[in-house]
């Protein structure tokens, strides 16, 4: 993976004495707080409902051993001892002090990490494929895009005001596990008709209170051009995107307002000239962005007879992916334990992590944004050590992609935008179908729940969508329903009415029997049967034949 | 009142010439033959202004706020566009934006007394205008 060099070091301990600076300025008045916030921000400094909170870049979700015993080590020296994985692949600390943020941003800078751009409207940390570099169907690793645009996006002089913040994500793969029909630029790694690589471009999609699919701005850009790109495409949106209405500001309401067509022209005018007077990418500087990315040396041991434990086998069933060579596999380790708080990874946890990482998985470690934590290479012949070693420390949950793998955004417990509570629904329902064998018996389900309209937990696009809303001051949950943020991503259906707090888990659990009542075979997904039959079977689980007029 | 700022610290006005606004330049005004100033509005396409680099030697680009970013793109494209003259951001700009600004082409700043009082030529002067930048390592020298 990347490692820093001069430069990097050097720049990241200048941004850490500009931002003590800062502070000093604002707390003798030369800065106000108004134009203090924005500076804080783009450090990742957030003012929360308790305390501040600071979101730590993990640029692409990837991360060694050391950087994770370092995250450890922050949780431990200046936090309550955990930290929290969110759904951008980054983490954070919900109660630093002030006065220590700069020394935590120090310790930081030691393994080479950062908290820069993860807030504020600027180009936030780039996100990519979690199975980067391990996926058998990539068709190029997307980790060298992702860390370019890293590179290029921080401290861009031009783009550093936008009208709202701007987010990026990159896959190598037609199956889509980045997400990127919902990010404001989504990149895929393709090639052309006689195999030159390059990217398709997605532009215009998110989710927030205005949910909206991305849309293709460019089917093929080959890859030198990229940043030329990038450029012309922020120039366009910096300059024209609505800075009136803050709701109204992401430039998925640009698309929308100017239309595709227009927009890719403006976008390809801006582009002609920039190809025309910048100059080129240093060649030798993209080749040593790549060589870091270059594979590790795989290991090539026997085989051991498999367990017959069954929960090791459970655990493989479902926490393991195809690696791209069929003696390795990639483990997902799942941080959702029955009744935990998705994403909460304790500081001896996150030691664990780094341990196994290192003996078993190449020193190499990735968040997911579904909030779990990746070893993207394990050769076969250890996974039965690496399970129990995972589970010692509760960190062997067999859920992946099963009902208690549950996406949710801190929610009322932390976060000063959020109008209902999302970690302990997300608890509830975890525990409601602690049996992991009926989970399975279920098969692949996503719940991802928002405690509020603008979207963290990603609901839209949760097979069950959960929105936490506040109804004249009562919390209510509105459910959605077949939503997808995959390639073939689709905005969830609205049920209805709303439902309290404490009817919230029992409508889950109603549409779930619905499901196993509904579906044709085992083998038929709740996503599938929700395809083939609709809303209506749903809603009548939900809400009852007779109140269905009221409804 | 207010105070120009550039590279060497807080300076006074020189600029000679008159101010236009960059509708002046279309509503069929009488302009004069020597170099003359246009200022630009947020929302103002510099590629309008191409036609007239000849015969202006300053453009003005105003900042109604620090977080609004506009400027800095409008200053860049200018300079993609070919425009040699000095530019000059004016109004609401951070000495944390100074670096960026001068990146993309400003070459001087123009803000309130009341803000210079509050952000003394010292601040301005330790901003480390040669700092390395990743957008210019990443590009063929």
């Amino acid at each position: 993976m990347y490692s820093y060099d001069q430069f990097d070091e050097a720049f990241v301990r200048a941004r850490v004495t500009e931002f003590r600076g800062q502070v000093a300025r604002r707390l003798d008045g030369s800065l106000t707080e108004d134009e203090f916030k924005p500076l804080r921000l783009m450090n990742g400094l957030y003012l929360q409902l308790h305390a501040y909170m600071l979101r730590v870049a993990i640029p692409y979700g990837t991360l060694n051993s050391a950087q994770m015993r370092q995250l450890a080590f922050i949780a431990e020296r200046w936090d309550k001892g955990y930290g929290h994985f969110t759904t951008r692949q980054n983490i954070q600390f919900n109660w630093p002090k002030l006065r220590d943020v700069p020394d935590i941003l120090d310790a930081l800078a030691d393994v080479s990490m950062h908290a820069i751009q993860t807030s504020g409207n600027c180009i936030r940390n780039v996100t990519a494929d979690h199975f980067a570099g391990a996926a058998w169907d990539e068709v190029e690793d997307p980790r060298p895009t992702a860390e370019l645009i890293r590179q290029w996006s921080t401290d861009h002089p031009e783009f550093a005001y936008l009208p709202r913040k701007f987010k990026v994500a990159v896959t190598g793969s037609e199956a889509d596990r980045a997400v990127i029909f919902a990010h404001d630029i989504g990149l895929r790694l393709v090639r052309d008709g006689q195999g030159a690589p390059g990217y398709r471009v997605i532009v215009g999609g998110g989710l927030g209170r205005t949910p909206m699919v991305g849309k293709v701005l460019r089917t093929f850009l080959p890859k030198a051009d990229l940043l030329d790109y990038l450029e012309a495409v922020l120039q366009v949106y910096n300059l024209s995107g609505r800075r009136d209405n803050k709701y109204k500001a992401r430039i998925k309401i640009l698309v929308h307002e100017t239309g595709i067509d227009a927009l890719r022209a403006q976008v390809e005018a801006a582009f002609a000239r920039n190809i025309r007077v910048l100059p080129a990418m240093d060649r030798a500087h993209i080749k040593r962005i790549e060589a870091a990315f270059a594979p590790p040396r795989w290991a090539d041991k026997p085989l051991g007879a498999a367990p017959q434990d069954a929960g090791y086998r459970s655990w493989c069933d479902t926490n393991l992916a195809m690696h791209k060579r069929p003696d390795h596999s990639i483990v997902t380790v799942s941080t959702k334990a029955i009744g935990q708080t998705p994403g909460d990874v304790s500081a001896a946890q996150m030691r664990v992590l780094a341990d196994v990482a290192e003996t078993y998985g190449y020193d190499e470690l990735r968040i997911s944004h579904e909030q779990n934590v990746i070893l993207p290479h394990v050769h076969n012949a250890d996974l039965p050590t690496l399970y129990h070693a995972l589970k010692a420390a509760g960190l062997a949950t067999a859920n992946i992609g099963l009902v208690s793998d549950i996406i949710a955004c801190p929610g009322l417990d932390y976060c000063a935008l959020a109008t209902a509570r999302s970690i302990p629904v997300a608890q509830q329902i975890s525990t409601a179908f602690a049996d992991l064998d009926a989970q399975h018996d279920i098969g692949p389900l996503k719940i991802k729940i928002s405690g509020c309209i603008n979207a963290c937990g990603h609901h839209h696009v949760g097979h069950i969508g959960i929105l936490g809303l506040d109804k004249a001051g009562v919390e209510s949950y509105q459910l959605t329903l077949g939503g997808d943020g995959t390639e073939t991503m689709v905005i969830g259906d609205r049920t209805g009415p709303g439902f309290a707090y404490d009817e919230i888990v029992p409508a889950v659990e109603r549409l779930i029997a619905a499901y196993l009542d509904l579906r044709e075979e085992a083998s038929e997904s709740f996503l599938d049967t929700y395809r083939r039959l609709g809303l209506e079977p749903f809603k009548t689980a939900l809400y009852g034949k007779a109140d269905r007029k009221a409804a | 009142m207010t105070q120009i700022i550039t590279k060497t610290g807080f300076v006074e006005e020189t600029y000679q010439g008159q101010h236009f606004p960059f509708s002046a330049l279309w509503d069929g005004q009488d302009l004069p033959e020597s170099p003359f100033a246009i200022v630009l509005s947020p929302d103002s396409d510099p590629f309008d202004l191409v036609p007239w680099f000849e015969r202006v030697d300053l453009v003005i680009i105003p900042f109604a706020t620090s977080a609004d970013g506009r400027g800095f793109s409008l200053a860049r494209r200018l300079r993609h566009l070919g425009y040699r003259g000095c530019i000059r951001a004016h109004g609401h700009i951070l000495v944390d934006q100074f670096r960026a600004a001068l990146a993309v082409g400003i070459d001087e700043v123009e803000i309130s007394a009341d803000q210079a009082r509050r952000m003394p030529q010292a601040q301005w002067q330790a901003v480390a205008l040669d700092a390395p930048r990743y957008q210019s390592r990443l590009r063929a020298a």
